[in-house]
């Protein structure tokens, strides 16, 4: 009998999700990477440069840090995976550095992005100016407006941040404009996209760079606690490039279990949520076939969340995967639950959040944690980005 | 036979085939446009199922799709705004749109529905070759609509065979490498691709589209390929503010393009 797979398949499906929905203008550019990628991030060089970076630039390995005080509360073994640690602090940048180092050796001088939050835009601002390559990241209109500091951020880093005043001005739309620049544009640029999102291969891709996460987990937990393995892992899920990152060495480890944190927004079945996986059914966006977000016609609806990196309407097709196979299992999170997560977590750790990672750490409250267990939570990003938000919601809320 | 098949048997030049938006500019529009565009003679109707998320078009087609889902448009609509069309229109329809509406409508009861109605082909533009091939090929062929897939100046010579031998209608040449959108001239490159294609010797009729706005370069992609397809300005002269009925407007944007040459 075979195991269920959770990887890739040749086809670049994961289960019936996945794929490369795109038109013909891309396929040059697709048909390029799916034939490469491989060959380049396993080569020698690559793996040298990029394990070079990580350590030099980024700052890995991140630490992983048993947080005592939120143990105790819990009654559990709480470790935290720092990738709020990483220059540019989040996660965002183990992918932009080694998507940046793919385009050199693809010959590509002009880099696009899109960007919700931000976090994706400035870790590829980043690195498109340590390479000296031209970098253009494209921000729905209406988070321009929300997240300035990034922009500005991105500005001072010398890229070019072009607001997208189509469909709902978010990043679903800044996503568009992404694959319409690159439709225009397809023989100098490469489209370093921000999550395990797209067409195939960027899922398996962004996963592999991503991966680097549980692959420093195994030698951390060794160390701490005896055995290379945690009982759960816990991680938010907006498109699902930290979750994949922390899984990825555990998914075929049926031992551990994997808890993908979805985004409530003001409750599920409130009408603004992000709870993809809960709420979405089987479609088509930006090039993969997954689970989306969207009405009875087919078209793709706008999610709510507090926080602007979760808000995406569909979920990385590994992620569709690992749902609807059982191997991983969701939790809806609210704004509200996040927003005490992040306080909590201030107050006993002394660690501020992203709010996107608040919300794994909320899922806390949502599983009845062991006290011989060992639980990770992926602590994908720092919360100076959301300081508003913390100061706008909290006094009345805590 | 197949209405496609039927006008390229009958007419093999400065065949003009036109791109509307279903619903567009109101919702209501969508078979007066068509008899319309018939009556001005237009050879063949392109229509747009609008979606949320059209990765292909420019800003134009972006609004006037986003325009008419605001109106209400939808597949189950559409196809009940084109029952009956047949008794009254002969020219070749061909549903255009993109891939996740149609899933959502169900494939093979969409196809049904198309049949029913009386549309001739179908052009989906983010359902690529290979996908079509294994998952839907067959479900359409057995229809007798045609499926029409898209070249561009990219595609290699042994995919545009490939493509030539899993569709039929006409190959639908893109321009240029771009989104959909209008522009004012053709230049060197896109002849070059042209006649590289031209020359192919394909058993295909050829249409080219994406960036053909006016006679000009109507008439000169029509001196590379049997004819070709106007969308965007299209969809720009029936969004003017002018006060005119909408027949009108077709009317007046045909006879701007199909002027002798």
């Amino acid at each position: 009998m075979n195991k269920t797979s959770y990887n890739v398949d040749k086809k670049g499906f994961y289960g019936p999700y996945g794929g490369a929905y795109i038109p013909e203008m891309l396929y040059p550019n697709i048909k390029e990477l799916e034939e490469k990628y491989l060959g380049i991030i396993e080569s020698e060089s690559f793996r040298t440069e990029f394990h070079y970076l990580l350590r030099d630039y980024v700052g890995r390995p991140t630490p992983l840090y048993f947080a005592k005080r939120l143990s105790d509360r819990y009654g559990s073994n709480i470790f935290l995976k720092r990738e709020d640690l990483n220059h540019t602090g989040a996660h965002k940048i183990n992918n932009t550095v080694g998507q940046i180092i793919l385009a050199r050796h693809l010959g590509k001088h002009r880099i696009i992005a899109e960007t919700g939050a931000g976090q994706h835009g400035v870790a590829t601002a980043t690195v498109c100016a340590r390479a000296g390559l031209n970098c253009i990241v494209y921000m729905g209109a209406l988070d321009v407006e929300r997240q300035a500091p990034n922009v500005r951020k991105m500005q001072m880093l010398g890229a070019e941040v072009i607001p997208v005043h189509s469909g709902n001005k978010t990043l679903k739309d800044a996503t568009n404009q992404a694959i319409r620049d690159w439709i225009n544009n397809p023989v100098d640029t490469h489209y370093i996209i921000g999550s395990v999102v797209g067409p195939h291969p960027y899922p398996d891709m962004v996963t592999r760079f991503q991966s680097v996460i549980s692959e420093e987990m195994k030698v951390q937990l060794t160390e701490k606690t005896g055995r290379d393995y945690p009982d759960v892992i816990m991680a938010c899920v907006g498109g699902g490039s930290n979750a994949a990152g922390a899984y990825y060495h555990y998914l075929h480890n049926e031992q551990v279990r994997l808890l993908s944190v979805e985004a409530a927004g003001k409750g599920v079945d409130s009408g603004e949520s992000a709870a993809t996986s809960t709420l979405g059914s089987d479609g088509i966006i930006h090039g993969s076939r997954t689970l989306l977000m969207q009405d009875v016609d087919g078209q793709i609806t706008e999610p709510y969340s507090i926080s602007a990196g979760l808000d995406y309407p569909g979920v990385g097709p590994i992620h569709a995967w690992l749902k609807m196979s059982g191997r991983a299992e969701i939790i809806n999170v609210t704004d509200d639950e996040a927003l005490h997560a992040a306080y909590l977590l201030s107050k006993l750790e002394g660690i501020i959040p992203a709010l996107e990672t608040a919300h794994a750490v909320a899922a806390l409250d949502h599983v009845k944690p062991d006290p011989e267990q060992n639980i990770v939570i992926n602590l994908s990003g720092r919360g100076d980005k959301d300081m508003e938000a913390y100061t706008e919601n909290l006094p009345n809320k805590i | 036979m197949n209405r496609i098949d039927q006008l390229f048997r009958r007419k093999n030049n400065r065949i003009l085939s036109v791109y509307m938006t279903a619903g567009y500019p109101r919702i209501g529009d969508t078979v007066e446009i068509i008899k319309a565009l018939e009556s001005s003679g237009v050879d063949m109707i392109e229509i747009g199922i609008p979606f949320s998320d059209p990765l292909a078009d420019g800003e134009v087609i972006q609004k006037s799709s986003q325009q008419a889902l605001e109106n209400g448009m939808s597949l189950k609509l559409l196809f009940s705004q084109l029952k009956g069309i047949r008794s009254f229109v002969n020219t070749p329809l061909v549903l255009m749109g993109y891939l996740n509406p149609v899933l959502a409508y169900g494939f093979r009861k969409f196809i049904e529905d198309a049949v029913r109605v009386g549309i001739d082909g179908l052009i989906l533009p983010d359902l690529p070759l290979e996908i079509y091939r294994e998952s839907f090929r067959e479900d359409l062929e057995d229809s007798g609509m045609k499926y029409i897939m898209l070249i561009t100046p990219q595609t290699s010579e042994n995919r545009i065979r490939e493509i030539v031998g899993n569709s039929g209608g006409f190959l639908y040449m893109v321009a240029d490498s771009a989104t959909t959108g209008a522009r004012n001239e053709i230049t060197g490159a896109q002849v070059e691709y042209f006649r590289r294609v031209g020359a192919m010797k394909l058993h295909i009729p050829r249409l080219i589209g994406f960036g053909i706005s006016n006679a000009e370069t109507f008439n000169r992609a029509s001196s590379f390929a049997n004819g070709a397809i106007i969308g965007s300005a299209f969809i720009s002269a029936l969004g003017d503010e002018k006060k005119q009925p909408i027949a009108d407007k077709v009317e007046e944007f045909v006879a701007s393009i199909i002027q002798h040459p």
